[in-house]
């Protein structure tokens, strides 16, 4: 789960990280309201999770109520897109925020080092843009430090951070104790991401966190009912909440936009069924991993997700029975077929492993017949798709 | 031979009395795995439905039975605890089956254990096939032989053995070590015992999109593995950025974790990348018949 801006900064006040003064609100009347009681230079945010918002016009400025409550209507409301997710977000809420006399921007961060196992935290003196970009083009400026919480943290590792990534001097006598705070809420929330970019150094000489970005664990999420209620107020994820909705994981559903539909049990396999429709000049219209060992009721609400929610014009569904029982799953393809009101598509069953003389049978007896082989399904799906 | 499990090994179960628990130690008990008990707190000088005996305590079932591995399946919220109990009463190998731990307690228990091997979590298990399985993968897939499979993922490991049986390759033991980020046992890891198994001539290597574990393997083996043949393959080349497909681990994000960069190290260093998983046997007895040529 990956907090709004304001959430985060929100916890960052909690840990004592400086944030710039703010508000958050829902309306253009209330930004206006607040821009005429409080005069002065804001920046009004869109308070969204996609990435790209100041391109997209989601980021504007105002030094009087007027324009305030012009900026604050032309951006709630707003749908923001990119590459990555082109159906895009809309934005609900507005953070107002004093505007900032940027002198620097740096970069600190912590996060999960898959490589060794240990939290690292990070800092560059380039902020304000992609870290990966700073990765390639500039390895040398990231300063890492890998944690070991037999130490826990202390200040001299914020020294160090600070030395060795060459931050502007100005940054030093503040940063220690703001890597100490991400590095708290860190570990306090069970977090996987914990980032400020840019950490801003004013022309007056304070360090501020000007963006926030928290990613909470959702399989840790339980450990903190408080953040129930911020929960509730985070753009749906659809594709999420039709795989819950079906009774599979969170992560076990995904659209695109091909015409072959896909289902297959265990994500690795399903991943290399998407594989194997792009081997075969195809486009997939989705990701499914229908989990192990799936009944047949749960076979049938996959295909209903399936031919429901996206543009499939084939199916190929690609079953290794290891927990997962052949006759079941061709108990719960025959059963939706023969039942279901929803939209039909031509079907490519591939159907190996435990019970698959059963399956087989159950398929046969409804005139239907199994492929062989993975490659030979996809070939089959791609062309009934075209 | 075979790698961190043979035919002698004793196995607990830990949730043994639990839905998941007892199904699969059934299934294991089937295949001929030396269980020679379980824990489930509480049902203490129980029998399991197996006939087998429960303990209150993992240091108790030690105690009684002298096992060595433990197979997991303990709900997220209690699984760290189970794999802290696991290594102080002495466990020296730990298959976590969980799915959906909390990453910090993951890092915490991998952080804190040195020592016990730890297989997973969110993972199918190990099995040496003809002598024994620890977790849930399909025993009947399987086939004794001399190669080795390390693969992040569980029923692609199934098709890929499948593949293997089928073109008259067995396997000396297969590894799933699971598709979360942070996992006990890497690709490197693993790859450091079967460097040390005579039984063991060959090896595959399923990975997939995400980490860096593949890029690593690569490393190790130009360094520490020359003249072993070994094919890879890795899934989920064609995902989009930024979203993770299924496994928690599975997600690209900007340039790192791409399938190209794990295809180029395993290229680099003469390891062959299939692009299906049906071109792997084939693939697989070139490179026996041939040698590795590094």
């Amino acid at each position: 789960m990956n907090l709004l801006e304001y959430q985060g900064k929100e916890l960052f006040k909690r840990a004592g990280i400086p944030v710039p003064r703010s508000a958050h609100f829902h309306t253009a009347d209330e930004v206006a309201e607040f821009v005429s009681q409080n005069p002065g230079a804001w920046v009004i945010k869109a308070q969204v999770l996609i990435g790209g918002r100041g391109k997209a016009g989601g980021i504007k400025f105002a030094e009087n109520a007027e324009q305030a409550r012009d900026a604050a209507s032309k951006i709630l409301g707003m749908t923001i897109a990119n590459r990555q997710n082109p159906r895009g977000e809309v934005v609900r809420s507005l953070l107002v925020e004093e505007k900032l006399a940027i002198a620097k921007e740096a970069y600190c961060a912590i996060t999960v080092d898959r490589a060794t196992k240990t939290p690292v935290l990070m800092a560059s003196p380039h902020g304000g843009m992609d870290i990966e970009e700073v990765a390639e083009h500039h390895p040398d400026s990231i300063a890492k430090h890998f944690a070991q919480t037999s130490i826990g943290y202390s200040p001299f590792i914020g020294r160090e951070l600070a030395f060795s990534s060459g931050l502007d001097p100005g940054y030093r006598k503040t940063f220690p104790a703001i890597a100490g705070g991400i590095y708290d809420l860190f570990f306090d929330y069970g977090a996987k991401l914990v980032e400020i970019n840019p950490l801003v150094l004013t022309n007056d000489g304070r360090v501020i966190a000007s963006d926030a970005k928290v990613e909470l664990d959702d399989d840790a999420l339980y450990k903190h009912p408080e953040l129930k209620k911020w929960q509730a107020e985070l753009p749906l994820d659809e594709d999420e909440e039709l795989a819950v909705k079906a009774g599979l994981g969170i992560r076990n559903f995904r659209r695109f936009d091909g015409t072959v539909g896909t289902m297959a049990n265990g994500a690795g396999l399903a991943m290399a069924t998407m594989d194997a429709v792009i081997n075969a000049d195809g486009k997939y219209a989705n990701f499914l991993d229908v989990g192990g060992g799936a009944d047949a009721q749960r076979v049938r609400n996959c295909y209903e997700l399936i031919v429901n929610n996206t543009g499939a014009r084939s199916l190929f569904i690609n079953i290794f029975g290891g927990i997962t029982r052949c006759d079941e799953v061709a108990k719960g393809i025959v059963d939706a077929l023969q039942t279901t009101t929803s939209r039909k598509v031509p079907l490519v069953i591939r159907l190996t492993g435990t019970n698959e003389e059963l399956g087989r049978k159950i398929l046969a007896d409804a005139g239907m017949t199994p492929v062989e082989t993975m490659d030979d399904g996809a070939q089959e799906a791609v062309r009934l798709a075209a | 031979m075979s790698i961190l499990l043979d035919k002698n090994s004793k196995v607990i179960v830990q949730g043994i009395t639990g839905a998941e628990g007892s199904y699969h130690t059934g299934r294991m008990l089937e295949y001929g795995t030396k269980i020679v008990g379980g824990v489930t707190p509480g049902k203490g000088g129980q029998k399991s439905e197996h006939g087998l005996p429960v303990f209150d305590t993992v240091a108790g079932a030690l105690e009684a039975t002298g096992a060595t591995h433990t197979c997991i399946f303990v709900p997220p919220p209690y699984a760290a605890d189970a794999l802290f109990e696991a290594y102080e009463a002495g466990i020296m190998l730990a298959v976590c089956i969980t799915e959906g731990i909390p990453v910090h307690d993951v890092l915490r228990v991998v952080g804190t254990t040195p020592g016990m091997r730890i297989i997973g979590p969110n993972c199918p298990g190990l099995i040496s096939p003809g002598k024994s399985s620890i977790g849930i993968m399909p025993g009947h897939v399987f086939t004794e032989g001399e190669v080795g499979l390390i693969s992040r993922s569980g029923t692609l490991t199934y098709e890929v053995v499948d593949g293997l049986t089928r073109a008259g390759l067995g396997q000396s033991t297969c590894v799933g070590i699971g598709g979360d980020p942070i996992i006990g046992s890497t690709f490197v890891d693993c790859l450091r015992e079967f460097a040390n198994d005579p039984q063991t001539r060959a090896l595959v290597l399923c990975g997939e999109i995400g980490g860096s574990d593949e890029e690593d393997a690569a490393a190790f083996i130009k360094e520490h593995m020359p003249g072993m043949p070994i094919v890879s393959f890795i899934g989920g080349r064609n995902a989009p950025t930024g979203k993770s497909l299924g496994h928690a681990g599975a997600i690209i994000s900007g340039s790192f974790g791409t399938p190209e960069s794990k295809i180029a190290a395993f290229q680099a260093v003469g390891v062959p990348v299939a692009d299906r998983p049906s071109q792997i046997p084939e693939l697989l007895k070139g490179a026996l018949l041939v040698g590795a040529v590094r």
